[in-house]
């Protein structure tokens, strides 16, 4: 067993020990954990990233939701501790499924059984990859003049560079992305660009952007993966690579920044692992929206609802933010990044982005 | 010269009765189409019930409406009561105000006699067609066959027609069949509504109706006991009025004032008259007819200042707590309500000189309606009111309760709640003081009144405690699910993870528990209801306290019990003072009914005194009108578990959009 797995068995084993002992002592077991909600993010200036607070909640026996949720993280330690033992890992879905034989400790839904695997990562400090769970979706897709090199199935290591020995759609970012199974070798590249949309990072790709600026290209398919955050704080940390996100214009879009640069509510307790806090962004901002006349479309009512509660989001809580999100529920619309076709295929290459990069300082 | 005054005296003349009220009907209830036709109705199933009762026989009533024509219906009721000599049935049915009830105070439903005749007046007027009345009384082989009309301006009854007729296969009874304009209809105020709910509050009876289309309802008897027979009573004084003594007193067959006073009234003893004409400075002997105006005013006067008891009041014949439940278990079998209280009977008291008692029932849940207004069910002397009820002092009797803390909506407290309820209150009087003369709605008396609203209380109290129960249990059933099945496999999981033994619950149990539960269970087996309650001691110290439960009276067995209850008293009211229970230990109190019927007693009332109502779940705090003469209420002086980390946040109650998307 790695360290980082025997680390893990003990934390697991000292919330049984801690339930154990509440009960023995003729207490009412419960369990006391951060609270996970948007009042308590704090800034950690020490890291750059946004953290939980000090607020705590409990999950006690005293009712009958906590009581079942105890049963369940009773079963769920007995589970990770045998796939420990058995050498064996398992998917989030997986771990769902396999509650359905435990009866009255049953996840009611996917959602519950995630929420569960992150409270222990919280309680015993580690990544829920330490206890062998892994998440279902992929990271997305690199393509750019960086060379990894990965562990397969088997055991070897292959070398990859992104822009020479990859296909069209790039290397496939794998689940687990820490040391052991992906190293970062060396790269040409002088930043990197963080596209949220398909049609946009194949637009760069088929430009031939990354050759021509020196980029490294991270699709994030919409709000990214923890593989795909936490590579990208390791090409900024490791390849000192400068990062920046290029998205749509809208309140969704925002909030996908915010993850890869401050860090996920949900993902809080592990933020300094995930979040990239000298990540800037490139647009589409609602300033663009006016000064390049793009197309747009009128924002719904969830948008507008989103902008309000994005401006009580403490990720969004300086100047610059506030500006934006004022500015775009005054202007009461929204546009995608596509959009920037309207001057013609080539603009968002050869005038957009080239502009706006130049402005932030990443291009000189 | 011929004054105009002589004139406009040769143009006056008398009015019959009649013709007052023929030309004043609504004055008597046949103001629409529609309600006249269920007056004619009620006028015929009165005097019918009445009648049967008067002769000891168990009503079997059939009332048939067919429709003639577009506006003309052909109604006819029939009775198997004793039947109306040959001599007397002209002028039940043909003249107005002639009875023999109007005189005699009792408690009956015709009370004055003004009804049947009307109704035949009534239809002659509409459709100029004749009453037909048969009528066989058990002494004569043979009926009467009679056609009568009213002479409305003599107020005679006119016979057109009359001949002997051999009823087939009938012993005695009466049917009349009258013609008459109306309109027929379903629903609250109808035909049928009436019939029911008359069914309801007599048992005893037999009620067949065929409706228009011909189809059949039958509400069967539910009891084979005729109700207790009502007798008659001499006027009490109290509440006497001038006139009226004047004219009994010119009318009485005493000759002296002493006797006049015994014999004629109630209450009033020869010590007692002999009080009345020293205070008033008259006679014994006197002749009260020669008395004058100011000896009459005298001698009301001595009346209201001696100290009178109060009337008798065994002339009444309530329908009794057992009854009124059969009677609405039988008419309400299809809704299936869920709950049916306890009915209440109160003591008879006194009105205007006047002896009543109130009854009343609650019913709750089920198929009744959840959003809409309780259903107000109003009786005097054993007939339904159907109209007028915003005029009757019951009503304003149920809106002047609170009823959200029986357990039904009412917004700020007063006016008609809302819920799956139906109220039943029966009044029953010699004298119901009604508002008009239709007899719909009832006077609002405060001695009535505050009578029903004490009912309506008591009655209330047992739904808000069988409320409380079902929520409470519902509530405390969850947490038995945490204690019995969730917490020891939690105990026996982290065990296994540590490697220790399986930990003791018990500590952890009472902690989340921390209440006494009191489960009950009432069964019937071999005739008998046994009663099982069972006491749980989910908390942390030991607990010891009283138990109270109201049980039908002389019921309690006290064959075979391990527990001697401390009180039990004729109203059935019983009380034990527990032994001590200590933390997770179980108290059990088994004992039998004897002498109930299956469906007289299936639910218990249960109550406990000497320990914070918090604490018990199952049995609720006891009423402060308990009135405990020899018990011993010990007070718990344990403080009680101190409830930690309550203001603790929930973990999974906070639920915030946790996802970026």
């Amino acid at each position: 067993m790695t360290e980082e797995e025997n680390k893990a068995v003990s934390s697991l084993k000292e919330i049984a020990q801690s339930i154990y002992d509440q009960i023995d002592t003729g207490k009412i077991p419960k369990m006391t954990l951060p609270l996970r909600t948007k009042s308590n993010i704090r800034f950690d200036p020490k890291h750059g990233v946004f953290k939980y607070g000090k607020a705590t909640g409990a999950r006690s026996a005293k009712k009958v939701n906590g009581a079942l949720m105890l049963l369940r993280t009773m079963y769920v330690l007995e589970f990770l501790e045998d796939m420990i033992a058995d050498k064996k890992s398992s998917t989030l879905r997986e771990m769902y499924y396999i509650s359905e034989g435990w009866e009255k400790a049953k996840f009611n839904s996917q959602d519950e059984s995630n929420m569960l695997a992150e409270d222990l990562e919280i309680v015993t400090a580690c990544l829920r990859e330490d206890f062998k769970l892994r998440p279902e979706e992929n990271g997305a897709s690199i393509i750019g003049d960086i060379t990894i090199s990965e562990m397969d199935r088997k055991g070897r290591l292959k070398t990859i560079n992104c822009r020479d020995d990859v296909g069209d759609s790039g290397y496939g970012i794998p689940n687990n992305v820490e040391k052991e199974k992906l190293q970062l070798i060396s790269t040409n590249a002088k930043f990197v660009v963080a596209i949220e949309t398909g049609g946009m990072f194949d637009r760069l790709v088929e430009n031939g952007f990354d050759d021509k600026y020196n980029a490294v290209l991270v699709h994030l398919k919409g709000q990214p993966a923890r593989s795909t955050r936490r590579i990208i704080k390791r090409m900024n940390e490791e390849m000192r690579l400068p990062v920046v996100v290029f998205t749509d214009g809208d309140p969704w879009s925002f909030r996908i920044f915010a993850s890869v640069a401050y860090g996920a509510i949900k993902t809080a307790h592990i933020s300094e692992y995930l979040a990239t806090p000298t990540a800037e962004f490139v647009g589409i901002t609602a300033s663009d929206i006016t000064n390049y006349k793009l197309p747009t479309d009128k924002l719904t009512d969830m948008d507008i609802r989103a902008l309000h509660a994005e401006l009580k989001d403490p990720r969004f809580a300086d100047e610059y933010w506030r500006g934006e999100i004022e500015t775009m529920l005054k202007l009461n619309k929204k546009a995608e990044q596509q959009a920037l076709a309207k001057y013609g295929l080539d603009f968002v290459t050869d005038k957009y982005l080239p502009e706006k990069l130049t402005n932030m300082g990443v291009l000189r | 010269m011929s004054s105009i005054a002589d004139e406009l005296a040769k143009k006056q003349k008398e009015i019959s009765v009649s013709e007052f009220f023929e030309r004043n009907r609504h004055i008597l209830g046949f103001d629409s189409q529609i309600k006249s036709l269920i007056m004619g109705i009620k006028e015929a199933v009165d005097n019918s019930l009445d009648a049967c009762e008067e002769a000891g026989i168990l009503p079997d009533v059939v009332v048939m409406v067919e429709r003639v024509d577009k506006d003309e219906f052909r109604v006819t009721v029939e009775d198997n009561g004793p039947g109306i000599v040959k001599k007397a049935i002209p002028n039940v049915f043909g003249r107005l105000l002639y009875g023999s009830r109007f005189h005699a105070v009792r408690q009956s439903r015709g009370q004055q006699g003004i009804g049947i005749s009307a109704t035949v007046m009534y239809g002659q007027i509409t459709t100029g067609k004749p009453a037909v009345v048969v009528s066989k009384t058990g002494v004569e082989d043979v009926a009467w066959r009679m056609e009568i009309m009213v002479n409305t301006k003599k107020n005679m009854p006119d016979v057109l027609k009359e001949d002997p007729f051999i009823w087939d296969g009938k012993e005695h009874g009466t049917k009349i069949t009258y013609h008459m304009n109306g309109r027929y209809v379903g629903g609250k105020q109808s035909v049928m509504e009436y019939l029911k709910q008359t069914a309801i509050v007599n048992p005893h009876s037999k009620i067949t109706f065929v409706d228009p289309d011909g189809k059949r309802t039958t509400f069967e008897r539910a009891t084979d006991k005729m109700p207790p027979a009502t007798k008659e009573i001499k006027p009490h004084p109290s509440g006497l009025e001038l006139g009226t003594l004047m004219n009994m007193s010119k009318d009485t067959k005493n000759k002296t004032l002493g006797k006049f006073l015994q014999l004629d009234f109630s209450r009033i003893s020869d010590r007692l008259a002999k009080e009345i004409c020293d205070k008033a400075g008259l006679s014994m002997e006197v002749n009260p007819a020669k008395l004058s105006l100011d000896q009459q005013k005298a001698l009301l006067a001595a009346i209201a200042a001696v100290k009178i008891m109060a009337p008798p009041t065994d002339c009444l014949s309530p329908i009794g707590a057992n009854l009124i439940k059969k009677g609405l278990r039988n008419v309400l079998d299809e809704v299936r309500p869920e709950f049916y209280a306890p009915p209440v009977t109160r003591d008879p008291k006194v009105h205007s000189g006047n002896p009543f008692l109130i009854e009343v029932g609650i019913v709750y849940g089920g198929g009744l309606a959840k959003d809409s207004q309780v259903q107000i069910l109003r009786f005097a002397n054993r007939v339904p009111l159907l109209y007028q009820q915003g005029a009757c002092v019951i009503t304003k009797a149920i809106e002047n309760t609170d009823w959200r803390r029986y357990g039904l909506e009412q917004r700020g407290g007063s006016g008609i709640p809302f819920g799956p309820a139906i109220i039943l209150v029966h009044v029953a009087s010699t004298k119901v003081p009604f508002t008009s003369e239709a007899k719909e709605a009832i006077a609002n008396l405060p001695e009535l009144q505050a009578e029903i609203e004490l009912a309506l209380k008591i009655c209330g109290r047992s739904l808000k405690t069988h409320l409380n129960k079902r929520e409470t249990k519902s509530k405390t059933k969850v947490k038995f699910e945490i204690v019995q099945e969730i917490l020891p496999l939690i105990a026996q999981k982290s065990a296994k993870i540590v490697g220790k033994p399986i930990p003791k619950l018990s500590g952890s149990i009472t902690k989340i528990m921390n209440v006494v539960w009191i489960d009950d269970a009432v069964t019937f087996e071999k005739g008998h209801q046994r009663v099982r309650v069972s006491i749980y001691n989910y908390t942390p110290q030991s607990q010891k306290f009283n138990l109270h439960m109201v049980l039908p009276p002389g019921s309690f067995d006290y064959k075979g019990l391990q527990f001697f209850p401390s009180e039990v008293r004729e109203d059935g009211k019983v009380s034990w003072e527990l032994p001590k229970i200590a933390s997770t230990e179980r108290l059990e109190i088994n004992f039998s009914l004897n002498g109930l019927n299956k469906d007289d007693y299936d639910e218990n009332e249960i109550y406990a005194s000497g320990i914070n109502p918090v604490f018990i779940i199952g049995a609720e705090p006891l009423p402060g009108d308990w009135d405990l003469k020899g018990l011993q209420i010990t007070e718990s002086d344990e403080a009680p578990v101190v409830e930690d980390e309550d203001e603790e946040v929930d973990y999974d109650e906070s639920t915030e959009a946790l996802n970026d998307d």
